[in-house]
């Protein structure tokens, strides 16, 4: 019996290795980094009977087209891809068994922005300060995943066959917002603007932040603020006022304003949004 | 020291000065080694310490009163020698910034007390701390595409030292062999919140 790898044969604008990431090393300058869509991430992994923390692909847009050496189990959460085994239509958000040789095929990206391909094993490339997940800002881990690239896989498990995902993470149309730290440093107006308006997903967005097209908000000061220590989800304000949501990739500190934090449950709305997708704020307390 | 609410379960402490960011940090750090602390990462900036992922925030917030807020005393096994050229592209620039010759202002950067403030920008980038404020230097205007490793650089009151290439708006004025980023070590970073720096000539 062969090693248990699965081989790239074509990738979608982009695709790299994630899994929970590296938290606690914030205070080095090393990002948390792991899955944006966390909750897809996991269930990816529960269905192939994998442990949670085991690495799968993030595939942005999907499109990616693999080869199995040997037999395994997949499965594809996240956005809504259609999903082929040796060109055979295959279900989405289940355990599907794969056999030695086949190849497996994920369409575009039909709702959502990124794709989670679990295996069963999962993807045991060489763990970077406790994680194999990918890291954007720093590069630290793994390298992107391009044709050609050779993914070892762990040991064999129980994959749960019979178990259907209920479909693509519910996607909420205003992000939820905690005040603070620095909402002083913002008008009154500009904090009903940021609820009021509707904001366009800029294409610039990627795993570090998702960068929101639309009205500025203004300060109420000049000057520049002490590098702070930044969290996921932060909504930092550059000086052309517009917010930019903290993904997980995010720089440890950072000398810009956070008027809020999006909550931890609507991360995975953030992770799916596609560029020219509209998204609002709701502030909670 | 006061608390600021960040999301659900964070907290960032404003300190005055900082003295008081070191001693929140160490005193953070050794709760947390105690147990008495539940917290994923504890953050220092330039006049903050970030709490994330607390367990029990009300209880964190709570206990804040009790905390032993002087600063550390100096500690020789957390002094680092790195050896400098003094030969940095702004070099010249930052001298007649401080009104000085180079030879003044490399005398004077030289014997700074420089403490590691905290780290940012990119794995091992450490700000420190030593610069007085009537020595904060402005950053380029027109940022470099690319700063070579090892390049050491001033911005507004920190000194920064680049662990990797990458693009930088820091005024150069020196460079350093030291590898202030090595995976192969069990700790990556040669410099850490804290850390004190000698600079000796390269």
């Amino acid at each position: 019996m062969g090693e248990r790898s699965l081989e790239v044969l074509r990738t979608g604008p982009q695709a790299s290795i994630q899994d929970l990431g590296r938290p606690g090393l914030a205070h080095l300058g090393v990002p948390r980094s792991g899955a944006l869509d966390t909750p897809a991430h996991c269930l990816a992994n529960r269905l192939v009977g994998n442990a949670e923390a085991a690495a799968t692909l993030e595939c942005l847009d999907g499109r990616i087209l693999l080869r199995a050496t040997t037999s395994v189990t997949v499965a594809v959460t996240g956005a809504r891809t259609w999903v082929r085994v040796s060109g055979r239509a295959r279900p989405w958000g289940q355990a599907v068994a794969v056999r030695a040789g086949a190849e497996i095929e994920l369409g575009a990206a039909e709702e959502g922005l990124r794709a989670y391909l679990a295996v069963s094993g999962g993807i045991e490339v060489p763990q970077v300060l406790g994680s194999r997940s990918s890291d954007q800002l720093s590069g630290l881990g793994p390298d992107a995943v391009s044709p050609g690239t050779v993914l070892p896989l762990g040991s064999r498990t129980v994959p749960h066959f019979h178990v259907e995902a209920i479909g693509p993470s519910r996607r909420r149309e205003r992000l939820r917002l905690r005040l603070g730290p620095r909402d002083d440093w913002f008008t009154p107006r500009s904090l009903e603007v940021l609820t009021a308006s509707t904001y366009v997903v800029g294409s610039a967005s990627n795993r570090i932040g998702l960068r929101l097209e639309g009205p500025a908000l203004r300060r109420t000061r000049t000057g520049e603020l002490d590098s702070e220590g930044m969290v996921l989800g932060a909504v930092q304000v550059p000086p052309n006022g517009r917010p930019v949501v903290f993904l997980n990739d995010h720089p440890t500190t950072g000398g810009y304003p956070v008027v809020g934090v999006v909550l931890r449950e609507d991360l995975a709305t953030c992770a799916q949004l596609r560029p020219g997708e509209q998204i609002g704020f709701e502030i909670v307390v | 020291m006061r608390a600021r609410l960040l999301g659900k379960d964070a907290l960032l402490l404003e300190c005055d000065g900082p003295g008081q960011v070191r001693a929140a940090y160490a005193e953070a750090r050794e709760r947390r080694e105690r147990g008495e602390l539940d917290c994923v990462d504890v953050v220092p900036g330039a006049t903050t310490v970030l709490l994330d992922g607390l367990r029990e925030r009300e209880r964190a917030q709570d206990s804040l009163s009790d905390w032993r807020l002087e600063e550390p005393d100096l500690d020789e096994a957390d002094v680092v020698e790195l050896s400098i050229t003094y030969d940095g592209p702004d070099l010249e620039t930052v001298a007649a910034h401080w009104g000085l010759s180079v030879e003044e202002a490399v005398k004077c950067h030289r014997e700074l007390d420089h403490v590691v403030a905290f780290c940012g920008f990119a794995p091992g980038f450490a700000y420190v701390s030593g610069l007085p404020e009537g020595l904060a230097v402005p950053r380029l205007r027109e940022p470099r595409s690319e700063v070579p490793a090892g390049a050491v650089g001033l911005a507004g009151r920190f000194t920064g030292i680049y662990p990797r290439p990458s693009p930088g708006g820091w005024q150069l004025i020196g460079r350093t062999d030291a590898r202030l980023w090595d995976l192969r070590r069990t700790n990556p970073a040669l410099l850490v919140p804290g850390t004190r720096i000698r600079f000796v000539d390269g």
